[in-house]
């Protein structure tokens, strides 16, 4: 094989693995989304949220030590040396849940009813909320992630791929990072679990039945409120899935909150929805940016990336306005 | 007792459609004129202008256009910041090129750029709808930013990116620049906020505001009885990016002065403004004010408080002035989803009984 079809192969190959990281961001908004028609704003904050939740229980910082240290004129930071990983994980995912509560409890409870785009500032209202609590109980520097996971390119598949290439030609192989395979496994995993989950369980055809009709799930005794409470909790967990994966590649810090302006286009294509969809979306915006940045950008300066998602995804909306796999709009008068 | 209807007649058609029907309101938006216009200018410093009062006058310009948009035919918008970009950029390119040209005019001018861009930006509206338009929007956001930090021309290839603007009079007297008196400025902005509101005012109650109205309740319906959709939906496009290039040529040219497009016109922008139209109330040319002075001031006066009065650091007071931000936001949300603008139209449904129950 010639060495620039390997590069085709090699940038399509990190696309995909790209887009596997936006659709675990992606699948957060669904969720909500199909449960309880909310566009759930605040899922990049909350990955963030989660990541320096989880980033401050392992290396034991004093929550809200700034502000204590501003009001007393102490001098808190680390109450000691942190607490294992596992457990970090578990009392990170115990803070998502508790944040699940309050939210329905304080706001989704009063705004039952509303039109989408008031939920919709609301939720934008709550990733601020969220982002400054955040920065105030754990710091705004930046922290590195280190859960344990491996990183770094892959030697093995860097000589695989060297002996793929025709004689005589210079090629040194394919460069796979690790940690984007380990993300890619993982979102696999996750994907699985909640398909099965909403398909074997009760609290799961629970979930299903309220994506279907609010007032027919009500009708047969399913509780509105504990199902958004769920599901919040759902999406906080898939948000601590995705920062855990953002934060170890480009460390916890502000940006980390962006990732949510990298799913909506994926959104956009793969409908709101469907959860499919968000990975197919995913897969293709990932592919698409990385191909458009290698073979696209070169002739108009580079820094593409920030824009083509959204200009794919609106040719594609062009011509199926409800997404790849969204629900058909029906209109009536 | 103060606001009453009685005794005020009205004896043509006219009068019993003006803006303000009511004598004490008339006599109360009169009054608030002649302070802004009169008073105000004698006794603005350099603090009150660049911190208060003409962001103050900008944004409720941006916000009055984006109100168009979004509260009068119900298209959201989150490209609000690169439409500023564009406004911003073609003052920019115009003042540049053309020094003689009077300001006022490269101000129209822009607006004039920014209305075919955001034209040219409206047409997938005509088949997208309600989120999936929004997200849509964010396409022009994004391109529109990459645009004018790719490609110096637009930014008469400075090594910085920056655009700086440079001294431009009117009357003879300078309105832009670093050496612009405070009370010039100030006039420069109410003057031509005063002439877009009164223009918006009368745009929304006649035949195109009912025909974006129309599409805002139900687009196929209106599409049946005979308002176009095509029409309809990029004259509102033209209009509200009209406004938003207007005010994004001011906050440039006279607001900031200097700009980098990406710190200045980024995403935060597009949700301030929406925010304000939200939180103001959205149809309603009154919200718009209300929400851009709410939006503008809190963040003021809670920075005086914090840093001023408490004498925190001033990052943990910025972070607990997010928190607030967000927090009221959620909270005026729940109190009040129709905006400042419907408080006050409570209010005056009370004032009227006052001081009777019913």
């Amino acid at each position: 094989m010639s060495p620039a079809f390997l590069n085709l192969i090699e940038t399509t190959l990190n696309g995909l693995m790209a887009g596997v990281m936006y659709s675990l961001v992606a699948l957060g908004f669904v969720l909500i989304f199909k449960a309880s028609g909310i566009f759930n704003f605040a899922q990049g904050v909350m990955a963030l949220f989660a990541a320096l939740t989880l980033v401050g229980f392992q290396t034991g910082q004093v929550p809200f030590a700034h502000l204590i240290n501003a009001i007393f004129g102490t001098d808190l930071h680390h109450w000691g040396p942190g607490v294992p990983t596992f457990l970090a994980i578990l009392m990170a995912m115990a803070v998502m849940v508790l944040m699940a509560f309050l939210i329905e409890r304080l706001v989704l409870k009063h705004l039952v009813n509303q039109e989408p785009i008031i939920l919709f500032m609301a939720t934008i209202g709550l990733a601020y909320f969220l982002e400054g609590m955040g920065d105030l109980m754990w710091g705004a520097d930046i922290k590195p992630m280190n859960v344990g996971l491996p990183s770094g390119g892959s030697f093995w598949w860097e000589d695989v791929t060297r002996e793929w290439a025709s004689e005589g030609s210079e090629y040194y192989g394919m460069y796979i990072d690790t940690l984007d395979v380990t993300a890619a496994l993982i979102a696999i995993a996750l994907v699985s679990i909640l398909t099965i989950f909403s398909q074997y369980t009760a609290t799961g055809r629970a979930l299903r039945a309220v994506a279907d009709d609010h007032q027919a799930a009500l009708s047969v005794g399913i509780s509105l409120r504990t199902i958004w409470v769920i599901v919040w909790s759902i999406a906080g967990f898939v948000a601590l899935v995705a920062g855990i994966m953002w934060g170890a590649k480009s460390g916890v810090q502000f940006s980390l909150s962006l990732i949510a302006l990298k799913a909506l286009p994926v959104l956009i294509l793969g409908g709101f929805t469907s959860i499919p969809g968000a990975i197919v979306g995913g897969l293709i915006i990932g592919v698409g940016e990385k191909l458009a940045e290698a073979y696209i950008g070169p002739l108009v300066g580079g820094a593409i990336e920030n824009w083509f998602a959204y200009m794919l995804a609106l040719a594609f909306l062009l011509f199926r306005p409800q997404g790849l796999f969204g629900e058909r709009i029906i209109e009536r008068i | 007792m103060l606001y009453r209807e009685a005794g005020d007649f009205k004896t043509d058609y006219r009068s019993d459609q003006q803006t303000f029907p009511i004598k004490s309101e008339r006599y109360l938006f009169w009054a608030t004129m002649i302070v802004a216009f009169c008073i105000v200018p004698f006794f603005i410093n350099s603090y009150w202008e660049k911190s208060v009062l003409v962001p103050l006058l900008v944004w409720s310009l941006i916000a009055l256009g984006l109100n168009i948009l979004t509260g009068y035919c119900g298209q959201v918008s989150l490209g609000t910041g690169g439409f500023m970009a564009v406004g911003a950029f073609a003052c920019y390119k115009l003042m540049t090129a053309f020094p003689d040209l009077n300001i006022f005019f490269v101000v129209i001018l822009s607006g004039v750029v920014t209305a075919l861009v955001g034209m040219l930006f409206g047409l997938p509206s005509l088949r997208i709808k309600g989120f999936y338009l929004a997200v849509a929007t964010l396409a022009a956001q994004f391109f529109l930013i990459w645009v004018f930090n790719k490609f110096d021309w637009f930014y008469n290839y400075s090594p910085s990116g920056q655009i700086t603007a440079p001294p431009r009079d009117i009357f003879g007297i300078t309105v832009t620049g670093p050496n612009a008196p405070p009370w010039a400025t100030y006039l420069f902005c109410l003057t031509i906020l005063f002439i877009f509101a009164w223009v918006a005012r009368n745009l929304t109650r006649g035949r195109v505001g009912r025909s974006w109205m129309a599409i805002r309740d139900m687009d196929i319906a209106a599409e049946i009885i005979g308002v176009e959709p095509l029409r309809t939906k990029l004259s509102a496009f033209a209009v509200s990016s009209f406004y938003i290039g207007v005010g994004g040529a001011l906050f440039f040219s006279v607001y900031l002065g200097a700009a980098e497009v990406t710190e200045a016109f980024g995403i935060d922008k597009s949700f301030l403004a929406l925010f304000m139209v939200i939180i103001g109330g959205l149809g309603s040319i009154l919200g718009s004010f209300l929400g851009a002075a709410f939006l503008i001031l809190m963040p003021v006066l809670l920075k005086n408080i914090f840093v001023g009065t408490l004498g925190w650091p001033t990052d943990v007071a910025a972070h607990i002035q997010i928190m607030l931000i967000g927090g009221l936001i959620v909270l005026f949300l729940i109190v009040e989803p129709h905006g400042l603008a419907q408080l006050w139209r409570l209010t005056k449904e009370k004032l009227r009984l006052w001081p009777f129950p019913y």
